[in-house]
């Protein structure tokens, strides 16, 4: 009778366990769940200034992680409602893949070997970026071709070591990579002295620059860009309802830019503004967040979390934050920049 | 009596509670089934990621790898294809971990005879060297060591020369090499020391690293060994005549052999596979190499599985022929 029924156990259990192993991968809707779990899992940084860096207190603050608030403020009605999910370059993708988080807001580069053979879809660009050196000013080189021979710091598990490869090939030049695997080894080696050069994203290092040298006016950025590095936020195929979630937040977030709209006026211009394009990003016309599966404010909210584009540039990385850049290829399309959004309607 | 008992056994045996075909029978199920369940898994798993539009498999090894490696002994280049960027790393391993395992030897059996002098001074320092080596984490160690050298050596344009072509800086100690029908012998140049053939200060940090922390372990399995000879062996062999190092080198040593071999085969094979920390101060071993690989193509579960392969097969190796040598050294049969 015992051996009866514990046989019996076993074989359901394992009937239970095999129908686990078997079910499909992505049993629910990505939105259906946020709402469900009532937060978002979005993947960012182990800290990297400007883009997503915790601090003191653990507060999330950068591009990324704005991004993910406004997220937040649209899907669920709340900015705070974000779990952030700290993963370094080498976790990231599996994290995703896995479902771990429901989107990658994690300065990475979109290429075509990650947007076609990971299961991905990048949402769209948040930053332009480009991959540069940054060298101490007593080496006296003025531009990338004169570093010959040099040895090159590098963190692993980054586009940077391809790109690093592939510059100094087509230029005929030999260069030695010193790979780290960690960040805070790879820069606290250049710092020491170990390397005559250090890459990354020209973002990257202006934040090692800023915040990590011990004399920043001793180190300078080169000017030579030696790649493209559009960073966005990515996620995993197979639900293009929060694909477009996602992509439609950071497209509403440049619109607002666009038309003026700023986290002080925003609540002012839904009451009184006659403009029909502000109407509508508002929802005080068209109901336009009937048709991503949320509601007619997911805009107006998504912009009182975070600001428009242009503010959260400014308050990470632009000329006032740390970081200290420029606007340049990051400026709105009519401003002579990269940055465009298709309109909303 | 024994004669007795044989005699038993040839004519009854032993009872034999089940026939063999109805064990075999079994046996044969069993084996069936796990291979069922694992071709199941894998299955399953191919069939997931072909559904999230995940690529895997094994070709991309044939692709060219377009990432440089930093020192390596075989001659890699960027245009080369993945497999040959993993040997190169899994050189660099090997070249890290075969002076590593000589270097961890010769310390261990010193500290090792040192901690049964008889010489309080050196009895001390030997115990306070084990203490502290195999009490730290390994990660630490490799660390202080890297940054202890890169702070304290000079500056890479401002190379120190120590003799005739012979140049030591944060590139590491440059020395002349054969290339090519001649002497390749290095020079300062503007940014660094070029030419020549180099030892980083990546790989002495290893190097370093990996053995002093191995040779504490090895310390404590030559001294254990060397206690485990009774004492009775020594007076014996004293009273015959023969010098301490007599003694040492013809009676104690052949004996306590027999239970040191064994278990430093164990600290070869640790030493081996805690090289793979080398990629924390930045030393190209295979792990590095894989890590970089496997961002590159997003193939996760292909690169551990060589990293996985790679580790077994040094490891086997090492234990093959450790094993040859403890049956050199052990007892052998019963005479």
């Amino acid at each position: 009778m015992t051996r009866i029924s514990i046989r019996l156990a076993a074989l359901i259990g394992a009937a239970g366990l095999a129908a686990t192993l078997a079910a499909p991968a992505h049993a629910g809707k990505t939105l259906d769940t946020i709402k469900q779990r009532g937060n978002i899992n979005c993947g960012v940084s182990t800290g990297v200034a400007g883009f997503s860096a915790p601090d003191s207190q653990g507060q999330w603050s950068g591009l990324d992680a704005d991004t993910c608030r406004a997220l937040a403020a649209a899907v669920l009605g709340d900015a705070k409602k974000v779990n952030f999910v700290p993963l370094n370059a080498q976790q990231r993708f599996a994290a995703l893949q896995s479902g771990e988080v429901d989107l990658l807001a994690r300065n990475t580069t979109w290429t075509l070997t990650r947007d076609a053979s990971l299961g991905f879809h990048f949402t769209t660009v948040t930053y332009y970026d480009g991959q540069g050196f940054l060298v101490p000013k007593k080496l006296k080189v003025t531009s990338a071709k004169q570093l010959k021979n040099a040895e090159i710091c590098v963190q692993s598990g980054t586009t940077n070591e391809k790109n690093l490869a592939d510059y100094f090939r087509a230029q005929n030049v030999k260069i030695k990579p010193v790979v780290f695997e960690g960040f805070e080894a790879s820069f606290k080696a250049f710092f020491a002295g170990r390397c005559q050069a250090y890459t990354t994203d020209v973002s990257g290092l202006a934040g090692l620059r800023n915040k990590e040298a011990k004399n920043p006016d001793d180190y300078m950025i080169l000017p030579d860009l030696i790649s493209k590095e559009p960073l966005g936020p990515l996620v995993r195929r197979g639900d293009d309802e929060w694909f477009a979630d996602v992509k439609w937040v950071i497209f509403a977030l440049i619109e607002a830019e666009e038309n003026g709209l700023t986290q002080a006026n925003v609540d002012e211009q839904k009451a009184n503004s006659k403009d029909p394009v502000v109407q509508r990003i508002l929802g005080t016309s068209e109901d336009t967040g009937k048709l991503l599966g949320l509601d007619k404010e997911w805009a107006l909210r998504a912009i009182k979390a975070s600001g428009n584009y242009g503010e959260i540039f400014e308050r990470n990385v632009g000329p006032k934050s740390v970081l200290k850049l420029p606007r340049g290829a990051n400026n709105l399309w009519s401003k002579g920049g990269l940055v465009y959004a298709p309109p909303i309607r | 009596m024994s004669v007795d008992a044989s005699a038993t056994r040839e004519t009854s045996g032993p009872p034999r509670t089940r026939p063999p075909l109805f064990a075999w029978f079994f046996q044969t199920l069993l084996v069936l089934a796990l291979v069922a369940l694992i071709a199941w898994l894998v299955s399953n798993t191919l069939a997931h990621l072909r559904e999230r539009g995940i690529r895997a498999g094994f070709d991309f090894l044939t692709q060219p790898a377009g990432f440089e490696i930093g020192e390596s002994w075989l001659s890699y280049e960027s245009s080369q294809p993945f497999w040959s960027a993993f040997l190169a790393g899994l050189a660099n391993t090997v070249r890290v971990a075969l002076p590593g395992i000589v270097l961890a030897t010769l310390l261990g059996t010193v500290i090792g005879l040192g901690r049964l002098s008889r010489n309080f001074l050196l009895r001390s320092i030997s115990t306070g060297c084990v203490e502290l080596l195999r009490n730290v984490p390994l990660l630490v160690q490799l660390l202080m060591w890297y940054f202890a050298l890169t702070e304290l050596l000079p500056a890479s344009n401002d190379a120190v020369h120590v003799a005739p072509g012979i140049f030591l800086s944060k590139s590491g100690l440059s020395f002349p090499w054969w290339e090519a029908g001649g002497f390749d012998w290095p020079m300062a140049g503007e940014l660094n020391v070029i030419g020549g053939a180099s030892v980083t200060p990546e790989f002495l940090a290893v190097w370093m690293g990996l053995s002093t922390y191995t040779a504490a372990f090895v310390a404590e399995t030559v001294r254990a060994g060397i206690q485990s000879v009774s004492a009775g062996q020594l007076h014996a062999a004293m009273s015959m005549g023969l010098t301490p190092r007599q003694a040492l080198r013809y009676i104690v040593m052949p004996q306590a052999l027999r239970v040191i071999v064994p278990s430093i085969t164990n600290q070869y094979l640790n030493l081996t596979k805690n090289s793979s920390l080398a990629v924390a101060v930045g030393y190209p071993d295979l792990v590095s190499v894989a890590n970089t690989a496997l961002n590159q193509t997003g193939r996760a579960f292909e690169c551990i599985a060589v990293i996985m392969s790679v580790y077994l097969v040094l490891s086997l190796l090492t234990s093959v022929l450790m094993n040859r040598y403890n049956a050199r050294v052990a007892l052998r049969g019963a005479g």
